[in-house]
């Protein structure tokens, strides 16, 4: 390299982030964190939206990939398009999570610091070009959501669902690390083009084959997919309700970035390997999703096996293994992230008396009480059922052709079926809402912030119809780069 | 005589890791034999890892095994201090105590 410094322009963003939540974490410990808990949060959300801002102008034109860090970090459209997306659910979640921190009198300047850090960790995946990269990126991002889930530490349950999830997510990064070791050991290489290049040359050896499952239990456990999901339902339920709408969010799409990237860069050539996997898990996951929400109580509870639905459904897309389902896999998600930014802003402006109340029952009559949010919530909720012609439709419907295109008619038959199944449930948490005596009614005034958070995704849910293709041109751009020729 | 090669090294992390997932599953009394097994399942990955890079004669690997070990620090302390306030909510760290939540 002749001494002279890598160019380390594509990693601007990341640099920036690591850079300011260090200064921020400095500024809460030595400066007035304990006092203005408030001024850290807001601080907080700003740096994540310049990260996006930066991680929008370091694309070159086109969405041609440029390397840093020599070729371990890659930014591309692809990168782009996913980190505009993670580091802007990071923020929005983090501003709407600060009002509910400061009435639950749990506002400290950790929290903001702990989801930069994690966003960080989002970005690195996201950009990861070889397998150590890769694992660093998700080590960092899952380590500040152990501690975030157990953010209320004086909550039995916060406690217990940040230890369930450290317990599980510690196994997963144990599967996906020996999974790595064994195809660096029969691929000879830890970078994602050196693999495919390796594995492109024919048969792929045993070891890779095997490691490559493994690797795939890893990433699936992050998703949310079954057979990997066990620890969801807990954790969404007892960490603390913002935390449960970061969770829902952010890594979910952070992690089916670094899944594509995986399954279709070194691992592109064994499609015929890895297709039945991810058929299987899909398959798995849409049914769990569907059925195990049915008898629930708790709305979060409920939000953890809608998405655990929802990751089956996405990864309808991604069996698919072409452009054409990848382009599905984005646009099911960029949806994904205004349905649920949308429904958990309902959840977290869930109060009765200004105490915070999380049962299904507990929405019973708001109609009555207050209309807007119930047909915000109405909205939403016919939208992740899939009814047209809101933009949860759209989603499935885009993964689903993408799989009928492509000769997949069980997956895409299951999919619907199961969507049929998962509407039920969807419809009773309108019909509490619309048809039940209302027993407490919930508090009126919700908050600036919930009040515009819900009116944005409100818009894009009902109005995607009118003007889908902004997003559907992105995502296929997107989708483009991973598929050059 | 018989020389100790890859194959050898493989079966003994392959054993290990073995050994520590089913201390995850089997394990009925105590959060601190999970994260033993934890640390039992990175160290085989190392193991494989460092066994990989001398016969590949590739450095990669021990790089590789250089940042697990650093990781696997991070997280011990993470778990440690998670088990510590559960214990403070609880009085206990039993594996059958952590049932507050089910479904």
């Amino acid at each position: 390299m002749s001494g002279a410094l890598p160019v380390m322009a594509p990693a601007l963003p990341e640099i920036f982030l690591a850079v300011a939540a260090m200064a921020v974490l400095m500024l809460g410990v030595f400066g007035k964190g304990e006092e203005h808990p408030r001024l850290f949060f807001y601080m907080g959300a700003i740096l994540l939206v310049l990260a996006g801002g930066l991680a929008y102008l370091v694309t070159l034109k086109g969405g041609v990939a440029a390397h840093a860090f020599d070729g371990l970090f890659v930014q591309d459209g692809f990168a782009r398009f996913m980190k505009l997306m993670v580091l802007g659910a990071s923020a929005f979640t983090l501003a709407m999570a600060r009002a509910w921190f400061e009435r639950e009198k749990l506002a400290r300047f950790e929290y903001p610091v702990l989801v930069m850090f994690a966003a960080l960790g989002m970005c690195v995946m996201i950009s990861a070009n070889d397998l150590m990269a890769l694992y660093m990126g998700l080590e960092l991002q899952s380590l500040s959501l152990y501690v975030i889930a157990a953010y209320h530490r004086d909550n039995a349950r916060s406690t217990e669902a940040g230890l369930k999830y450290f317990m599980l997510g510690a196994l997963a990064s144990g599967l996906l690390l020996f999974g790595m070791s064994l195809v660096y050991g029969y691929a000879g290489a830890t970078g994602f083009e050196q693999i495919a290049k390796v594995l492109g040359h024919g048969h792929a050896p045993v070891g890779v084959q095997i490691g490559m499952a493994f690797i795939l239990a890893g990433l699936a456990f992050k998703v949310a997919a079954a057979p990997f999901h066990m620890w969801t339902p807990d954790v969404y339920e007892g960490a603390p309700t913002p935390v449960t709408a970061f969770f829902a969010i952010a890594p979910k799409i952070a992690a089916f970035a670094l899944i594509i990237r995986v399954l279709t860069g070194p691992f592109g050539d064994m499609l015929p390997q890895w297709q039945p996997i991810l058929v299987l898990i899909s398959i798995l996951s849409m049914t769990i999703g569907a059925f195990g929400a049915l008898g629930q109580t708790n709305i979060k509870r409920l939000m953890a096996y809608s998405s655990i639905g929802h990751a089956g459904y996405a990864l309808v897309g991604l069996a698919v293994g072409n452009q054409e389902g990848v382009t599905g896999v984005l646009v099911y998600l960029a949806i994904y992230l205004a349905m649920n930014m949308g429904a958990f802003a309902v959840i977290l402006a869930m109060r009765v008396k200004g105490r915070a109340v999380e049962g299904i029952d507990d929405l019973a009559g708001l109609a009555r009480t207050n209309p807007l949010m119930a047909l915000a919530m109405a909205l939403f909720m016919f939208s992740m059922a899939g009814i047209p012609p809101l933009a949860g439709f759209f989603g499935k419907l885009y993964v689903f052709l993408a799989a009928v295109h492509a000769g997949l008619y069980t997956l895409a038959i299951l999919g619907v079926l199961t969507s049929a199944v998962a509407a039920f449930y969807y419809l009773r948490i309108v019909k509490v809402m619309y048809f039940d005596e209302p027993v407490e009614a919930l508090d009126k005034a919700i908050g600036r912030t919930m009040s515009v958070v819900l009116t944005v995704s409100t818009i894009v849910v009902a109005f995607f119809f009118l003007v889908p293709m902004p997003v559907l041109r992105l995502s296929e751009a997107a989708a483009k780069t991973l598929f050059p020729h | 005589m018989m020389t100790v090669g890859l194959a050898h090294y493989l079966i003994v992390a392959a054993a290990l890791f073995t050994l520590g997932v089913l201390g995850i599953f089997l394990n009925r009394k105590n959060v601190i034999v999970i994260l033993m097994s934890v640390e039992l399942m990175l160290l085989a990955v190392n193991l494989n890892l460092v066994a990989f890079s001398s016969h590949l004669g590739d450095l990669a690997g021990q790089v590789f095994s250089m940042f697990i070990l650093t990781v696997a620090a991070a997280e011990a302390a993470i778990g440690l201090a998670i088990v510590v306030v559960f214990y403070r909510n609880r009085g206990t760290i039993a594996v059958e105590d952590i049932n507050q939540m089910k479904g």
